[in-house]
Formats: C-alpha cells, sequence, structure tokens
C-alpha cells in the first residue's frame, strides 16, 4: 500500500515535470522578468538606477522602489536565486520531457515499416494513381528501379494478386530534436563548467613589461587592502609565480596569501606575459582606428615559448588561458624612449633609441638633432594657428627636434608619425618617427573557460539538430501494383500513398518525380497531369 | 558608379508595389495584382543591383587601406553588411526576396500588403534614422567572419519572422468575428499602432532639416509629432493616434470580406505562418545566437554577457521557442498561436531597433 502510495507520488512529481505546460509557463516566465534586467542597468552603482527609477516613479519614492527592487535582485537579476531557479527548473523539465519521449522516438525509429492494406494507403496525407499499360513484372522492376534511383532501401510484400512496394527514408531525423534540447543542456553545463573552473580578469602591460598574474575584478576594498594588494603585486613582480619566495618575502604562510590572494583577485598565471609593444594603426590620414595591436610574449622558466602580435578578434591562448586586445592607454609619467629611424642621401639606414634632451648626428651631415619635445597628438588649432596637442593619447604623435650646424642658424621641427613627408630634411637625408616606446600599455581581457569547449560543440549539435527538425523530414512511402484486364489489354494500376513528418509539399513533388520516371520509362512519356 | 541610384529606385517600386498590392486588396483587379508584382520584382532587382555595386565600392575601399588583405578576405570584409544602414537595407532585400518565394509558391498575392508595408516602414526608418550611407572604415572589432555571418543569417531570420508577422496578422483579421472579441482589439491595435508610427516617421521625415538627418536617430524620432516639445502637438498627436487606433479597430472587419473573397483562406494563412517561422527559427538561432556568442568570445573572451541587446534576442528566442512548442506539442491552434507570432516579431523590432532607440535612451541620464 505503501509502496504504491510512493510510487503515485512519484508519478506525479514526474508527470509534473515531464509536461509541457511546465515547459510553456516557464518560457513565459523567463521571457517577461528577463525583460526586467534590461531596463534596470545590471550590477550598476545605486544612484544610477535611483535617478531612473525616478524617471518613473518621482523623485521621493524611487529611493523606497530602489531598496525593494534590490530585495528582489533585481539589480543584478541574471544571478539573483530565483532567476537561477528558473533556469534550474527550466534545464530538469527539459532533461525529464525529453528521458520521457526518447524511448517512444526510439521504437517508432527502431521498428521495420510494415506493408498497408488498400484502404490505408489510399488514406495516407499524400496520394496518387496512375494506370499503365504493362504487365506487373515490368511495372515492379520499374518501380524498384525508380526508387532506389531516388535512394530508398525498398521492401516487397506479395499479396493475393498484387505486389507492394514500401520504403521509408529520414527515419533519424526524428531525433533532431532530441539532440536540440541536449544541446541546451550541454550549453547550461558548458556555463557552469565556465563559472566553476574558469575566471575573467584583465591586466594592463606598460611595453616592455611582463607579469606573471591576472587580475579578476573584486569587491570594494578599503584603502589598507588596497595597499597589502599593491603590495603582494610588486613582490609578485619580482619573483614571478614562485608562490613560495613571494610569502617568504612577505613573511606570510603560504595559505594565508592564497586567500588573500583570492580576496584581491590576484590570480597567477603559471608563467610570464610580457608585452614587447603596443601600437594603434589608424586608417591613413584620420582617427579612425584600424587595427589595435600588441606584441606579447609567453615566458616560462625564463624561456620564450611564444610570441604573437594579438588584435581584436584575434586573441593569443597558451595553457587554456586566453589574452584578448581589448583596451589601451597611455601609462601616467612614462618616460619613453624615441625610436628614429635615419636615412642618408644614399639610403643607407640606422635606427636610433633616444630619450628626451639626447641628441644624434644625422649621418652624411654636419646637422646634430636633439629631440626637445613631443606631442601624443599634434594639430595646429585653426583659429589661433598655434600648435596644439588634442588628444591624451598616442592618435598624431609628433616629435620636436631641434636642429644645430655650424653653418645654419638654429631651427625646430616636427616630425609626425603619421606623416613621413615631416622628416625630409634640406640635403636630402631623412628622419622617420617610429615610436614613442614604453609610453603606452596594451589591455588585455584575460580569461579561461574550459566551458568554451562544450559551448562549441553544443553549437554544432543545435546547428545540426535545428537542420534535421526543420528541413529534413521522416518520409515513408507505400507503392502497390495490382494488375488490371480489361479485354485484351493488360495494364498496371499503380496506387501510391506517402506521409512526410515536414514538408509535405516537397514529398510531394517527390512523389510525382518517382512516379513519373516509371510511367516513362514503361510508356515512354509522361504521366498526365491529375 | 553609385548603388545610391539604384537604390532610391528600389525603395520607390517598392512603395508603389505597396500601393499596389494594398489597392488589388482592396478592389481585387486582376491587372492591378499583377501590376504590383512586377513593379515590385523590378525593386527586387534594382535593390540587387544596388546590393552588388555597393560590395564592390566597398571591396575597393578596404582594399585602398588593407593592400595586403587577399581576395576572400577583402569580399568578406567589404559585405555590405556593417552597419545600421547596410543591415536594414538587407533586411528590406531579404523581406522582399521571402515574399516573393512565397507569392509563387502559394501562387496568391495577397499577404503583400501585409508585407510591403513592412519594408516601406524599413525603408523609412532608414531615411530617418540619419544612419550614415557612406561607405565607413570598418573599426576593429567588427573585422570578423562570425560577425558578418552573425548579421547575414540573423536578418534572413528577421525578414522571415516579417514575413510570419504578416500572415498572422492577416490571419487574425480573418478568423476574428466580432470587434469585442480580444483577439480582434489586439490585432487591430497592432496594426494601428504600425500605421502611427508609419505616418509620425513621414512627417518626421518632411519635417527634418538635412542636417537634422545627420543627427543621431534618438534626438528626432517622432519628435515632429508624439515626443514634440511643444505640449499642445504632444496632446493632439495622441488624440489622432487614438481616434486612428479607433477608426482601424472600427472598420477592421471589412479586411476579412475582402481576404475571404481572394480566395484566401485562414489555413493557408497559418501555414505560411508556421513555414516561415520554422525558416526563421533555425537561422535565428544558428546566426543571432550562436554565432553572435562566437563573435563575442573570439573579440572579447565572454560568449555571453547579459547585455540588453543579448537579453532581447534571448527573449525573442523564448517567444518562438515558445511558439514551436505550444503549436507542435502542447496542440495550441489558431488564434492563441498567431498572437505568439505576432508578439515575436513585436520582439524582434525591440531586439533590433528597441534597445538602441528606448533603452539606450532611459539610460542617458539628464537628457530627457
Ligand atoms: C528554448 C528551448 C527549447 C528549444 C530551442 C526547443 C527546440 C525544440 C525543437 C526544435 C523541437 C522540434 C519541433 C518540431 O518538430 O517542429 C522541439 C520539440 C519538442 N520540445 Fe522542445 N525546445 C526547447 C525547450 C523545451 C522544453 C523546456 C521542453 C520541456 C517540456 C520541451 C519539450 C519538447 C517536446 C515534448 C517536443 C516534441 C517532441 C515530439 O514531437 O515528440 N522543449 N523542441
Amino acid at each position: 500500500m505503501e509502496e504504491k502510495a510512493k510510487k503515485d507520488m512519484f508519478d506525479k512529481v514526474w508527470s509534473f515535470f515531464a509536461s509541457v505546460r511546465l515547459a510553456i509557463f516557464i518560457l513565459i516566465t523567463l521571457a517577461l522578468t528577463s525583460i526586467i534586467g534590461t531596463i534596470v542597468e545590471q550590477q550598476a552603482e545605486p544612484a544610477k538606477n535611483i535617478a531612473l527609477l525616478a524617471k518613473f516613479f518621482g523623485d521621493s519614492t524611487a529611493p523606497t522602489v530602489y531598496n525593494i527592487f534590490v530585495k528582489f535582485g533585481f539589480m543584478d537579476m541574471y544571478h539573483s536565486w530565483w532567476f537561477v531557479g528558473l533556469l534550474v527548473l527550466f534545464s530538469i523539465n527539459l532533461i525529464i520531457c525529453t528521458l520521457e519521449r526518447f524511448p517512444k522516438t526510439l521504437r517508432l525509429v527502431r521498428s521495420p515499416l510494415k506493408p498497408l492494406r488498400e484502404n490505408a494507403i489510399k488514406s495516407l496525407p499524400i496520394k496518387k494513381e496512375i494506370t499503365i499499360k504493362t504487365n506487373l513484372k515490368k511495372a515492379k522492376d520499374e518501380t524498384l528501379n525508380s526508387l532506389s534511383a531516388s535512394k530508398y532501401r525498398v521492401f516487397e510484400s506479395n499479396e493475393e494478386n498484387s505486389v507492394q512496394l514500401y520504403s521509408q527514408k529520414g527515419s533519424y531525423t526524428r531525433f533532431g530534436l532530441y539532440i536540440v534540447h541536449i544541446s541546451i543542456i550541454l550549453i547550461f553545463i558548458g556555463a557552469i563548467i565556465g563559472l566553476q573552473f574558469g575566471f575573467k580578469g584583465f591586466l594592463n602591460i606598460p611595453e616592455g613589461n611582463s607579469y606573471s598574474f591576472a587580475i579578476l575584478n573584486t569587491g570594494p576594498l578599503t584603502k589598507a587592502e588596497r595597499f597589502e594588494k599593491g603590495r603582494i603585486l610588486d613582490t609578485f613582480e619580482v619573483f614571478k609565480s614562485d608562490i613560495t619566495l613571494v610569502a617568504n618575502r612577505l613573511g606570510l604562510p603560504v595559505d594565508v596569501l592564497h586567500a588573500k590572494m583570492e580576496k584581491y583577485g590576484i590570480r597567477p598565471l603559471g608563467f610570464s606575459i610580457k608585452c614587447n609593444w603596443y601600437n594603434t594603426e589608424y586608417y591613413s590620414g584620420t582617427d579612425t582606428p584600424q587595427e589595435f595591436q600588441s606584441e606579447l610574449v609567453i615566458i616560462e622558466n625564463g624561456r620564450e615559448v611564444i610570441k604573437k602580435v594579438i588584435e581584436v578578434n584575434h586573441p593569443l591562448t597558451y595553457k587554456g588561458i586566453t589574452f584578448y586586445q581589448s583596451s589601451y592607454g597611455m601609462v601616467p609619467n612614462a618616460v619613453g624612449v624615441f625610436v628614429l629611424k635615419t636615412t642618408d642621401k644614399n639610403g643607407v639606414e640606422d635606427t636610433l633609441r633616444l630619450r628626451r634632451g639626447e641628441s644624434f648626428i644625422i649621418p652624411g651631415s654636419t646637422l646634430k638633432g636633439t629631440i626637445t619635445n613631443f606631442s601624443t597628438a599634434l594639430a595646429r588649432d585653426k583659429q589661433t594657428g598655434a600648435l596644439t596637442t588634442y588628444s591624451e593619447t598616442m592618435v598624431n604623435p609628433a616629435v620636436a627636434i631641434e636642429f644645430d650646424s655650424p653653418d645654419m642658424e638654429k631651427f625646430t621641427g616636427w616630425i609626425l608619425k603619421r606623416y613621413p613627408e615631416t622628416g625630409i630634411l634640406p640635403g636630402g637625408s631623412k628622419i622617420t618617427f617610429e615610436d614613442y616606446w614604453g609610453v603606452e600599455y596594451t589591455g588585455l581581457q584575460v580569461a579561461k573557460d574550459p566551458g568554451v569547449v562544450l559551448i562549441y560543440i553544443a553549437s554544432v549539435m543545435m546547428t545540426i539538430g535545428l537542420y534535421a527538425a526543420f528541413f529534413m523530414s521522416h518520409k515513408k512511402i507505400w507503392i502497390r501494383l495490382t494488375p488490371e484486364t480489361s479485354g485484351k489489354a493488360h495494364s498496371v494500376r499503380v496506387s501510391v500513398g506517402g506521409s512526410a513528418s515536414k514538408n509535405r509539399l516537397a514529398f510531394e513533388r517527390e512523389i510525382e518525380r518517382i512516379v513519373s520516371r516509371v510511367s516513362h520509362a514503361l510508356e515512354g512519356k509522361h504521366p498526365s497531369k491529375k | 558608379m553609385n548603388s545610391a541610384l539604384f537604390f532610391d529606385i528600389s525603395a520607390g517600386a517598392y512603395i508603389a508595389g505597396m500601393v499596389f498590392y494594398v489597392i488589388y486588396l482592396a478592389f481585387r483587379n486582376k491587372t492591378t495584382g499583377m501590376v504590383a508584382t512586377s513593379v515590385t520584382i523590378f525593386g527586387f532587382f534594382s535593390q540587387s543591383t544596388a546590393f552588388l555595386i555597393r560590395w564592390v565600392n566597398s571591396y575597393y575601399y578596404w582594399t585602398a587601406s588593407n593592400p595586403l588583405s587577399g581576395f576572400i578576405e577583402s569580399l568578406l570584409r567589404a559585405a555590405p553588411l556593417r552597419n545600421l544602414y547596410e543591415s536594414l537595407v538587407f533586411f528590406v532585400w531579404s523581406l522582399i526576396l521571402i515574399h516573393l518565394i512565397i507569392e509563387f509558391m502559394y501562387k496568391n498575392r495577397s499577404l503583400g500588403a501585409f508585407v510591403t508595408p513592412l519594408a516601406a516602414l524599413a525603408l523609412l526608418f532608414i531615411n530617418v534614422s540619419g544612419t550614415s550611407q557612406e561607405i565607413q572604415p570598418l573599426i576593429p572589432a567588427l573585422q570578423s567572419n562570425w560577425l558578418l555571418f552573425h548579421v547575414l543569417l540573423s536578418f534572413l531570420g528577421y525578414a522571415a519572422f516579417g514575413v510570419s508577422f504578416g500572415a498572422a496578422v492577416a490571419y487574425l483579421a480573418m478568423v476574428t468575428e466580432s470587434r469585442r472579441e480580444k483577439p480582434y482589439i489586439f490585432w487591430s491595435i497592432i496594426v494601428g499602432i504600425f500605421l502611427i508610427v508609419l505616418i509620425a516617421m513621414s512627417i518626421d521625415f518632411l519635417s527634418i532639416t538635412v542636417a537634422q538627418r545627420k543627427e543621431f536617430i534618438q534626438n528626432y524620432f517622432l519628435k515632429a509629432t508624439l515626443r514634440s516639445s511643444s505640449g499642445g502637438i504632444v496632446a493632439t498627436s495622441w488624440v489622432v493616434s487614438i481616434a486612428f487606433i479607433f477608426i482601424v479597430w472600427r472598420f477592421g472587419l471589412g479586411i476579412k470580406k475582402i481576404l475571404t473573397s481572394l480566395s484566401i483562406t485562414p489555413g493557408m494563412l497559418d501555414e505560411i505562418t508556421y513555414k516561415s517561422i520554422a525558416i526563421g527559427f533555425p537561422l535565428f538561432t544558428i546566426g543571432g545566437l550562436i554565432m553572435g556568442a562566437i563573435w563575442a568570445n573570439s573579440a572579447w573572451g565572454k560568449y555571453w554577457t547579459w547585455d540588453p541587446k543579448e537579453t532581447w534576442s534571448l527573449i525573442t528566442w523564448f517567444v518562438y521557442a515558445l511558439y514551436i512548442h505550444a503549436r507542435f506539442v502542447a496542440g495550441w491552434r489558431g488564434k492563441k498561436v498567431a498572437i505568439l507570432a505576432v508578439v515575436g516579431f513585436v520582439a524582434v523590432i525591440f531586439t533590433y531597433l528597441g534597445v538602441n532607440l528606448v533603452l539606450s535612451g532611459l539610460h542617458a541620464y539628464g537628457s530627457a
């Protein structure tokens, strides 16, 4: 008795989770609640959303509404307990629903096709009938030919005075929807793996520097904590990824250091990454960026393992950790090196690396150049005609060089990187401003996501599944050949019936083709349209 | 060569096509119907020409600044699907393509009266939106094949959803019997709103200057009427709009008679609705969601971030998944699923335009 009650209970719960009504309810709820998070800004400063709410509820009630919203998790709703709960419910529903139906589909696909009685063929959704002047043997052979030309594996059944040929194709397409459903579950699993075993961080590396950790976003830190975080990072720079040495130097037990690193979002990479240089390429003559590039080097155990120039859409991956070009900027108060290329009258080139204030001799001349000034983005003010710097980033970098020669008056010229012709000197030699190196940093997204592989596999599965579910169909065809005699003339009645799980129109046309092939072969003409 | 001329010709042809389709629907004159189809086909070829010319031009534009880029890569980077303007143009093209295919498959041209207004709305939007029509340099994040296929497939999907919307509205118009019925009220309000936006945008278009047109659309979208700075105009616009919806509601029953006399059956419309969703859903899933996520992952290292655009495409996806399951598994039929098809397309429009127009406006502090 108790056993039975338990079983009833189980059946009830099972059928609740297997029901499509629940799926419909969840889909509606997900669609509606998702809207909230697109209106209130997620994970934003409170002031922003209070200002937003004030537009709907007025200034005085907005803070109260805000607090209620926070209670419901609306300010970070896609991670709130109830939204995650909905997704879990959705997955359970999907899994159970799929488990419930799959055996039936399997049986359907596995069970062999059976011949049908005349009436049953006539009541199929697609039917066609023609009569051909021929005998049964020929009719059968041609029908077999035609069916196998359309790639049907044909079965045969002989009845009293007629023959039935029948076949099916694409029964496995009935699995399409299961593949789609499973791929959704795999995507959830992939996302969970990513959250559990991966991380998302960032790293700003000045040109020429290297780091052996990534920084993850953390909650707000106090001043003392920020100070300590800085100290740990500095120590890391000295000892690279050797945690024991870092802990020793800081005078902390290793596990305490680990806990602190977790708290401050310091994630050791297990190797070092160095930025050789960063460069923004602009469309010629404009300030529109064409490419953001950094040359990165992976250093492991003191050895260079990989060197690669990364761009947006072309990241670098090493040991499961991927570095994406995501931003750039100027290092505050940095002093860099000017890289200049000189070309003398005869075309002989030389590359110079100089600091501000340093001098050099232009090869093949008596001209002495001294670097006196630098601008990140040089422009001439339209009104005053004075030279100005119009951007803090290196949009249009220019270097000022003072030229001095015994037989000439001192003069200063600006050489712009973007306009090489500004470096042509009297006398035919040339200076090209290649780079002001060491003042920019490259901003990298650092991500490790072991779940992505699964997401990609699931994407491929979903694509295949959707294709099978919507663009392919399970087609069944029965053809019954009945000899008929009227007087001396022999003829065969060909009755065709078919059904398709999708796209009936296309199957109708296929059947049309199959039949016309038969009649064409036997009578040398297309059947008259009925 | 300039693609603008061919594009303007096609725009004119589509709008003429719309007028003829509607006249055909009203007076059931066979010649008018043939004219409607011919004009639309002519517009389609003209637009295809414009599309190819633009592609060739942006190919040269791209290779000029990327001389090292190979032929195939340049061709992909130059595909004219790279900004709001180009994607809307492509939407119109796909919509007309799918419409013409259905017209020939079902040998019935009445659906044109429901689909061409969508094309006209998109065309108007292109003109009013002030999105730059010049070929622009491609910023680094957009230089990705994933992005290209993402846009291409999404928009084919959107166009298929657009057709299902037209068919679903026509279906609702055919099967509702009384003005008191909720589905009737629903479709008459939706059609009313669409027409009002169409008209209001035309007024925008006529009243703004060329200089204003260069601004971002948020600054003047419906500013001539419903969002005017003058309270009087706003009030009048609202009154007129509501009156207009009332008129659609009051006389909407007439459409049913017309459609019936054109030998359109509700079954046919239902099938078109389903078929277009069956085409649009896989395209949108693969192109819109999957490829979008792959692109985001290759560019930023995050395949999903719940930003409003992503979330709205997910909402759209939920609605269409709902349609499929409600219809094929739960056995919903008729009005209920047709309403879902309409809601789905409203979500599509919101995903594509509303997120930029409405939500980003909400978040622009101190301006409103
Ligand atoms: C948004 C997520 C979902 C997607 C994309 C999806 C996709 C699909 C597709 C493509 C089909 C085939 C439709 C057809 O043959 O026309 C299908 C059928 C089905 N789905 Fe889903 N599905 C989802 C969620 C669910 C959930 C949560 C359930 C749970 C109850 C469910 C239950 C079913 C059932 C019972 C069928 C029909 C099976 C049959 O014909 O025997 N689906 N689904």
